[in-house]
């Protein structure tokens, strides 16, 4: 059993402390442990897990992608000006236009690295200024509302009222973000492509000499986040009913933070699904029980912050950089 | 004699030639290896060994003119995983494989080559891995992370995963490089099982005496051309030596005896929990003390505490007389110790930096004036001096360390610790990496500083080098000083036998 | 034109190259704009640069230190904002505008020990934890934003002395102060990395760390010292902020974050770590203010100039990949 827990060491420390924190809000705020809360909370939290596992296709590929949030916004833009323009479309074409619009995002990115050899933190740096700076020039900053009805509509896949006639539901986000957990799962656990990319991300070289095709590798991680971008984007726009060029600037780092924190390494070949899940509830978590908490809504950013802070200072996330026994005894 | 039909021949390659950007890494090479033969391929490094694999691979393709034929059929741009499909592996030196997958993902890689979709069946996984381990006799976890293995088991790890693919002609760049002597025995016989069975070796390994042991012909490669093909029958290390350097290398016994040197180094009793225990031994200025041993002997872990880098539970260690327990490095470093790591890649050198800056890292403060800053004039002037005072051959002091031959940066190392006026050096492996002929150089340098008083603990796990260049040996074995050796009185064969048994 | 990429693509190695190259881009900048707006080379422009770039400067430098010791400082704005609230709450603690300048000298003080003390727990973290500076420094600056936003609610400070116009909006002898104050410091971050020691230090532990603590290099007072003097100079970065919009708020400058990467990478630092000097770095944030100076005068946006940035970064990494002359072959069809 210990063995088989052995390459989730972070995860598990993480599922750990995260209980405890579950544990400690559902004494402290009786709201915490309720229906309602919870699937509210996940509500609220599926754009950031649609990021945040394509993030980690690109971290476990050994890349970093800045440019993801506001590739998102990019994508929202054009799709609901190309949607408008056809007529208003529906979901099918929402997640075409969208999903394609995404890969084409992350493709270019993918050959700005690759066919120039220049690494991932300086192109999405870049592309990530590109895209934001010409999205906020050509929309003017104006956001988009008249968008398409079924776009905006509310979609619940599970309704279900309590006694107090408190409504529970799970909107369409949540059933679109479980698909791409399940489908990057399957990718990247469960495929043969998912093991190259681990094993690029592990060791480029010894990939390249095993003839792993690097070019398709590059491709394939950053055009899932790119569907990823897509996808988020798709689904943020139903969550706020409009099209926003700069709301979600600046998130690109929080789903850093939370995917690292999750055991993503930074430099490729290591990270799992759940350990990624883990890094985004335990912000998304901690969030929501300050706020049941009647906590300030200004101190929630100092606390995560905090909280980030101290996991990994007594984890030791990364064990890199300490001196290792270079043999074992004969 | 009559030509073998093609078939015969596992691989030929006849006038291949590949160059990088100026650099002729292989001119016109021919090279043959028969099905089922143990072939070993010697050179210096740098000599072409590792691009001739990677050509046969497919990782680089040949210059246009050259022929390659694997199995008796010419191939012609091949892919790595075409090579694989035609039952060719190898099993690279720097072993090429994945830190962090699991044990049978690493062995069992190659099927999940390719961008045609599958799934992935971990159990099969699991139970084909485990059934070439079984091949080789060995157990393992596999689903352990291969970083958490030590190198050894890797090592094993590599070789399994080129069984996997049913492989007909096996490359093994290094295999034994760092193995202790069980382990290459171990290897050796794996080497001779698979070439009983029909399978073609091509052995690359700078110990020349396993090479003659193993193999059956030696194609000798220099400066990317062909020397020569000899069968090891009645070959010799001193003539396969001057074959790949070019001249001769002879060896003698230097041992002297110093009873008036004044004792500079001593430790009694020093233990540390799990590594080594109840150590005690003098060096005397001028005197080169050998310590051999196996790896995994503590060798290196007594060299990390002698430097501070780790401290001793119990024991005493004493510097010219004083008590010394260094508690840093840099406290060592003060004291007058200096210590030539053995892993010159990663931690002796740092291959980004100029060969300048490795040369004055170790005397910053002696280079700083009074106004704080560094004197670029005292820094230029070490430097040289350095380079000439040890005959570094580069280009501009401000090239990139890593532009060097091996050699020529493990003097470079020498250069920043000397910088530091040493009272003792200990030089750990000090040739890993350094060619048959810039060996003499780096101890010729030894001898000479040997001379001038300074005192030298060499550690090294090849028995010849701690027999021609120092003045007392020590066997070293499960953490323990076992005799003390004067190498007047023992032979190479003997001293072997015993560090062996 | 292919002649020109491929000369320019050369010009890529060797410190004096890499200068060279961007100063020779910045020529072509500077040719351009005059030429499409007269308004380019006068002096109100070049003084409105003046007062604009230093800002970005010094964040850029900022960031500039724990690029070369193999790491990242993503905490950087808000350390400035952080710094700047401090100096803002000691004044106000003494009067607000009628505060004296010892007061400000104190709130000064106080900043630069908030940014160096900020700095030296990212260092200390990353040096003996051994944690990954990108995910040290993003919590460092989740956690210095929400104090920000906890201590003033959201809101800014305003109303300092009259005094701190002359640091924000001064300027002697033609010369803009803040350029001064600038110069000043980017000389000293020169002399600092490429003559000290410690700076010595910063480069090998940037290359290596291990092995340039088995040189006996101190690497991890190295990283603590390098992340503190990047919050010390932050602290600078949140006075001038605080003189030049005389209001301290949590957010100012937010934007300019990853523009001080950009400007490291334009600079043609290491992104590993372990090479790059404050010389090219300044060329490229010249390049930068050029950019959005011209693109303002033409009748662009910051927006636009943001793009323009970005855009400009991927071709000089281009460039520099020397890479475009294989690409034009596969285009025009050279390629087998």
């Amino acid at each position: 059993m210990r063995d088989l827990l052995r390459p989730y060491k972070i995860e598990l420390r993480l599922a750990v402390v995260l209980a405890l924190i579950c544990i400690a809000l559902a004494v402290a705020a009786p709201q915490f442990a309720t229906l309602p809360n919870l699937t509210s909370l996940l509500n609220n939290s599926a754009v950031n897990l649609i990021w945040a596992v394509g993030l980690l296709v690109v971290l476990i590929a050994g890349g970093i992608d800045i440019s993801f949030a506001v590739a998102s916004s990019v994508v929202q833009y054009i799709a609901a000006k190309l949607l408008i323009s056809v007529g208003g479309g529906n979901w099918l074409l929402g997640f075409l236009f969208c999903g394609s619009l995404g890969i084409l995002l992350g493709l270019l990115n993918a050959w700005l690295i690759h066919g120039f050899r220049i690494i991932s933190i300086v192109v999405t740096i870049a592309t990530f200024n590109a895209f934001f700076g010409l999205l906020m020039f050509f929309s003017g900053g104006r956001n988009i509302y008249d968008l398409p009805d079924w776009w905006t509509a509310r979609i619940f896949i599970f309704e279900y009222e309590n006694a107090q006639g408190i409504w529970s539901e799970l909107t369409l986000s949540v059933a679109v973000m479980i698909g791409c957990v399940i489908a990057t799962w399957a990718l990247i656990q469960r495929s043969n492509i998912g093991r190259q990319l681990y094993a690029f991300g592990d060791n480029p070289e010894g990939a390249r000499r095993a003839g792993v095709n690097i070019a398709v590798m590059q491709g394939v991680a950053f055009g899932w986040m790119g569907l990823m971008a897509g996808i988020a984007g798709l689904c943020q726009v139903n969550i706020v009913k409009e099209v926003v060029p700069n709301a979600l600037y600046g998130r690109e780092l929080e789903v850093l933070a939370a995917v690292v924190l999750g055991g993503a390494r930074l430099g490729g070949g290591k990270g799992t699904i759940l350990g990624c899940i883990l890094g985004v509830m335990f912000v998304a978590i901690t969030q929501n029980g300050l706020n049941l908490l009647g906590v300030s809504p200004f101190a929630f950013q100092m606390i995560i912050g905090a909280a980030i802070l101290i996991a990994i200072s007594t984890s030791n996330i990364d064990l890199s950089l300490r001196p290792r026994r270079k043999e074992a005894r004969s | 004699m009559t030509p073998a039909p093609a078939e015969q021949f596992a691989l030929r390659l006849h006038k291949v030639s590949k160059a990088f950007g100026g650099v002729q890494a292989l001119n016109q090479v021919d090279f043959e290896v028969r099905a089922g033969e143990v072939h070993c391929l010697a050179g210096e490094n740098g000599c072409g060994k590792s691009t001739l694999i990677k050509v046969v691979t497919g990782v680089h393709q040949p210059e246009q003119a050259g022929l390659i034929e694997l199995f008796g059929e010419a191939v012609d741009r091949i892919t790595p995983v075409q090579a694989r499909q035609r039952g060719v592996s190898v099993i690279w030196q720097d072993l090429a494989l994945f830190p962090h997958m699991s044990v049978a993902e690493n062995i069992a890689f190659d099927d999940l080559v390719g961008l045609r979709p599958q799934s992935v069946r971990y159990r099969e996984m699991v139970e084909r891995s485990g059934e070439v381990l079984s091949r080789l006799g060995v157990t393992m976890d596999l689903a352990a992370p291969l970083n958490d293995l030590p190198i050894a088991q890797r090592q094993v790890v590599a070789i399994a995963r080129a069984l996997m693919n049913d492989a007909r002609l096996i490359f093994m760049d290094e295999p034994t490089a760092s193995l202790t002597q069980s382990e290459t025995d171990r290897l050796l016989d794996i080497v001779r099982k698979l070439s009983a069975a029909g399978v073609a070796i091509v052995f690359v390994s700078h110990r020349l005496a396993e090479v003659l042991d193993i193999a059956e012909r030696v194609t000798v490669v220099r400066d990317g051309n062909l020397v020569g093909v000899y069968p090891t029958e009645g070959m010799t290390q001193a003539r396969l030596g001057e074959l790949m350097t070019g001249h001769l290398i002879e060896h003698e016994v230097v041992a002297r005896d110093l009873p008036d040197a004044d004792v500079v180094f001593e430790a009694k009793g020093l233990s540390r929990q799990g590594e080594f225990a109840d150590v005690s031994f003098d060096i005397r200025a001028g005197e080169v003390l050998g310590l051999t041993g196996l790896i995994g002997a503590g060798r290196t872990e007594l060299a990390h505490v002698m430097m501070g880098l780790r401290p001793a539970d119990t024991g005493e260690m004493r510097l010219e007389g004083a008590s010394y327990r260094p508690g840093s490095i840099r406290d060592a470093i003060k004291r007058g110790l200096a210590y030539v790591s053995e892993d010159r890649l990663s931690l002796g050198l740092l291959q980004k930096q100029s060969i300048a800056d490795n040369t004055v890292i170790s005397i910053l403060q002696k280079l700083t004036t009074a106004t704080g800053l560094i004197s670029d004039r005292d820094k230029a002037a070490t430097v040289n001096h350095w380079i000439r005072e040890l005959g570094v051959k580069i280009g501009s002091p401000e090239d990139a360390i890593s532009t060097l031959s091996g050699g020529n940066q493990q003097k470079v190392v020498l250069a920043k610790w000397l910088a530091t006026e040493p009272r003792l050096l200990i030089l750990d492996s000090p040739t890993v990496g350094v060619d048959v002929g810039a060996r003499a150089g780096i101890f010729r340098i030894v001898r000479t500083l040997a001379e001038e008083g300074l005192a030298i603990l060499l550690i090294s796990d090849e028995v010849t080098e701690v027999m021609y260049h120092s003045d007392r040996i020590l066997h070293m074995a499960d953490g323990r000083i076992r005799q003390t050796y004067d190498p007047r009185d023992i032979t190479v064969p003997q001293l072997e036998e015993r560090i062996y048994a | 034109m292919t002649a020109l990429l491929s000369r320019m693509s050369r010009i890529k190695t060797g410190p004096h190259g890499e200068n060279l190259g961007l100063l020779a881009m910045l020529g072509l900048l500077v040719l351009l704009f005059s030429l499409a707006s007269p308004r380019f080379l006068t002096g109100a422009n070049l003084g409105s640069m003046g007062f604009q770039m230093p800002l970005l400067g010094l964040l850029t430098l900022a960031m500039l230190a724990p690029i070369l010791s193999g790491g990242l400082n993503l905490a950087i704005v808000f350390t400035a904002n952080i710094c700047g609230l401090t100096l803002a709450w000691t004044i106000m603690q003494f009067g607000g505008a009628e505060a004296g300048i010892g007061a400000f000298i104190l709130g000064c003080a106080l900043a630069l020990l908030v940014g160096a003390l900020a700095g030296a727990a990212m260092g200390a973290v990353v040096a003996y934890v051994g944690a990954h500076p990108i995910l040290v420094s993003l919590a460092m600056m989740i956690f210095l934003r929400g104090l920000g936003e906890f201590l003033t609610r959201g809101g800014d400070i305003s109303g300092f002395p009259d005094y701190m116009r002359v640091l924000g909006h001064g300027s002697l002898i033609g010369i803009p102060v803040p350029l001064i104050l600038f110069g000043l410091i980017a000389l000293g971050w020169h002399v600092l990395l490429r003559r000290t020691p410690h700076g010595f230090s910063v480069y090998m532990t940037g290359s290596n760390m291990r092995a340039a603590e088995y040189a006996g290099l101190n690497a991890k007072r190295t990283l603590v010292l390098i992340y503190m003097l990047s919050g010390v100079l932050c602290a600078i970065a949140g006075i001038l902020m605080a003189a030049r919009f005389n209001s301290v708020r949590v957010g100012h400058g937010e934007a300019m974050l990853l523009i001080t990467v950009l400007a490291c990478f334009l600079g043609g630092i290491d992104p590993f770590g372990g090479h790059g000097r404050v010389a090219p770095v300044i060329i490229a944030l010249v390049i930068l203010q050029v950019l959005s100076s011209g693109l303002n005068l033409i009748g662009a946006n910051q927006h636009l100039a943001t793009a323009v940035w970005g855009l400009f970064l991927i071709a000089v990494m281009v460039l520099r990949s020397g890479r475009l002359r294989r690409l034009i072959d596969v285009f025009s069809g050279k390629d087998k």
